[in-house]
């Protein structure tokens, strides 16, 4: 189907299914219930999921297949979200020319750094990449202000030329982000029962988007430039005795990953048009690293689990403050309910970084395969269980069974 | 004129004249065996005809077009292919994996993107990477994940690898280095069934006697960095100077 083995196309499906159904899925909790603050279904929480999704599978094809990390791949997503808006300034509201701007850029970016970058390898390469990102991130705060807007960050405004749209809205207010008249932000809420589950069209465009890059992704996996990419991470020097050059697997590789980013870049500003320069941080780029670690690295499904897991924590863990833990272990005797509010305090609220770090020292140690492994090893424990109770039953009748003769 | 032509090749490290004055001519479809005691510049040599070292005076041709100042890769394209003294193989792909690269390598050159094809779509090349394998008796092996072969595994999945590229010479560096007498005697037999099947035109450096005089036509002693003598198997057991220069020195 689809042109992908029968594992990959139900892992696609899986994926679809999950995306198409992230609204319910991810608000299991009634409104007006204390769990309501763990319901992760909202349109802004979920954009992220599937655009971050993007940046870390795309990732993930450099990394996972080629063994290159790279350090500054938030660069390219500063990039494409740059692109975008200045789509926004310049031609129309529409997405559309908007992504495949910001695809271009970035890819030509990609170009230029791979380029370089890839003389090394190892952390070299890495370095090299983290100093060229760090380069942009200061370059759009200074010297490219005229592009960037610089601390203020790039904006629409009402002067914006817009040939091909409308500078202003008829009631004069700025125009939003739509798809051919679609607006980004519009959403439906549908209430059933304490349930109100909200279907956001910005969302649904970029879990297309996230899928159709999903599909490409595991296309690049099993195809020759796949397997030549594997080939690089395990023997170079077996690959040029062969005939076979690195250099341009590895940067096509790099500028594939690098449009990727980029195009999470302008997904990000076509659900809220804005682009600044911390968006290329380092930090931004540290992030993506511990996406595809988190979730598996080289692994297909691994980088979007990683991406949802470090955004969900990011987004609700965070939100858990001192009194939403009294609130929980207010059954306590008020002594003993300080203290445990101060041991739990260091961990949730603005310290779920510290979680976070703990969480990801604990996988990298006992999962260096990520949740990926995690997954499979208790699919196997489970397995192996149940293949142990059949056995069991087997040998008990065998048991009851009178001897033959 | 042989296949592969080295003329007047010399080679300086620092004070050490690795090689000086090589010329020696490997005929089409022959074994020529390089052999010589430690330090005789053997791997040098080869690393001269690879394109890891570019050596400081004379030429390598091959087939009519020098070989020098070409990247492996490209001198691999002409049809060089290497076998390493220890295995080197893509350690993290399975076997069937590791056969297909060198076809892909083949047929579409140093680079090609073909990102949006699918491996399992190329029938002609699984066949051939088949085909190699049962003739080395790997195919049962073909799933199995490489680096947890034994190392003679290792070794017939090397050969195999260059042998399907079908190279019009095929480089030999130590391949029995390190292994014990049964391994040694595989090779060997693997090597001749090679042989038995098809034209091929095999360069060996090796150490081992045993190993050369039941696969070469030919011999060049390399002693000190310059040829002593060349000449077919049983001229070169009794020489002299082959005496003198390397029997001698183990007795």
């Amino acid at each position: 189907m689809l042109k992908l083995g029968k594992k990959d196309f139900t892992l696609f499906l899986v994926v679809a299914v999950l995306a198409i159904f992230a609204p319910f899925i991810l608000n299991p909790f009634p409104t007006d219930s204390a769990m309501a603050q763990f319901n992760a279904g909202y349109p802004d929480l979920m954009q992220r999921f599937v655009i971050f999704g993007i940046l870390a599978i795309g990732f993930n094809i450099l990394f996972g297949l080629t063994g290159y990390l790279s350090f500054g791949h938030a660069a390219f997503l500063g990039v494409g979200s740059y692109s975008a808006v200045w789509m926004f300034k310049l031609l129309s509201m529409n997405v559309i020319p908007a992504i495949v701007l910001s695809m271009i850029v970035s890819g030509l970016f990609a170009v230029v750094i791979g380029y370089v970058s890839l003389r090394r390898s190892g952390i070299y390469f890495s370095i090299l990449t983290l100093a060229f990102a760090q380069m942009s991130y200061n370059l759009a705060y200074s010297v490219l202000t005229p592009i960037t807007n610089g601390e203020t960050g790039l904006q629409i405004t009402l002067d914006d030329p817009r040939i091909l749209g409308i500078t202003a809205t008829a009631d004069g207010g700025i125009p939003v982000t739509n798809l051919f008249g679609l607006e980004m932000r519009s959403f439906e809420t549908w209430n059933v029962g304490p349930w109100a589950f909200q279907f956001s069209v910005g969302y649904y465009v970029a879990a297309i988007i996230m899928l159709v890059s999903f599909y490409v992704a595991i296309r690049i996996f099993r195809s020759p430039f796949g397997m030549m990419l594997r080939a690089i991470k395990s023997n170079q020097n077996r690959l040029y005795y062969t005939g076979l050059n690195a250099r341009p697997y590895t940067l096509a590789a790099f500028v594939i990953s690098g449009m990727y980013a980029g195009l999470a870049g302008g997904l990000l500003a076509c659900m809220d048009p804005l682009a600044g320069a911390e968006r290329m941080q380092w930090t931004a780029s540290g992030e993506v690293v511990l996406m595809t670690i988190l979730g598996g690295a080289g692994t297909l499904i691994g980088p979007v689990l990683g991406a949802g897991f470090i955004k969900y924590f990011e987004n609700i863990f965070s939100k858990i403050n001192d009194q939403v833990v009294h609130g929980w272990v207010s059954f306590l005797p008020d002594g003993l309910e300080d203290v445990v509010v101060a041991i739990i305090h260091p961990f949730v609220g603005k310290g779920w970084h510290l979680t976070l770090g703990l969480l990801f020292m604990l996988i990298v140690i006992f999962l260096p395969g990520g949740l990926v492994e995690g997954g499979k090893r208790i699919s196997a424990l489970v397995s192996s269980r149940r293949n142990h109770n059949a056995g069991d039953a087997e040998a008990q009748a065998a048991r009851q069974q009178p001897p033959a003769e | 004129m042989g296949i592969l032509e080295v003329k007047d090749v010399g080679k300086r490290f620092g004070g050490l004249q690795a090689l000086s004055d090589v010329t020696l001519s490997v005929q089409e479809n022959t074994v020529h065996a390089i052999i010589g005691p430690n330090g005789a510049g053997k791997s040098t040599l080869l690393n001269c005809l690879v394109g890891k070292l570019i050596p400081d005076t004379g030429s390598v041709m091959f087939d009519g077009q020098s070989v020098l100042g070409r990247k492996p890769f490209e001198i691999n394209q002409m049809g060089i292919s290497r076998v390493f003294q220890t295995p080197e193989i893509f350690g993290d792909l399975t076997v069937m994996e590791n056969m297909m690269i060198p076809l892909f390598a083949k047929r579409d050159g140093i680079f090609r993107l073909h990102a949006m094809r699918s491996v399992g779509s190329e029938g002609d090349l699984i066949t051939r990477a088949e085909e190699m394998l049962a003739d080395v008796n790997m195919l049962d092996k073909r799933n199995m994940h490489s680096a947890s072969m034994s190392r003679g595994d290792k070794r017939r999945l090397e050969m195999a690898m260059c042998l399907v590229q079908e190279p019009r010479l095929l480089l030999l560096d130590e391949p029995t280095a390190g292994m014990a007498r049964a391994d040694t005697n595989n090779t060997i037999d693997l090597l001749k069934e090679i042989k038995a099947k098809r034209p091929i035109t095999m360069c060996i450096i090796e150490h081992d006697m045993h190993v050369v005089f039941s696969l070469a036509d030919r011999i060049t002693v390399l002693a000190q960095g310059t040829p002593l003598v060349e000449d077919v198997p049983e001229k070169i057991k009794g020489h002299p100077k082959v005496q003198e220069a390397y029997l001698g020195e183990h007795a």
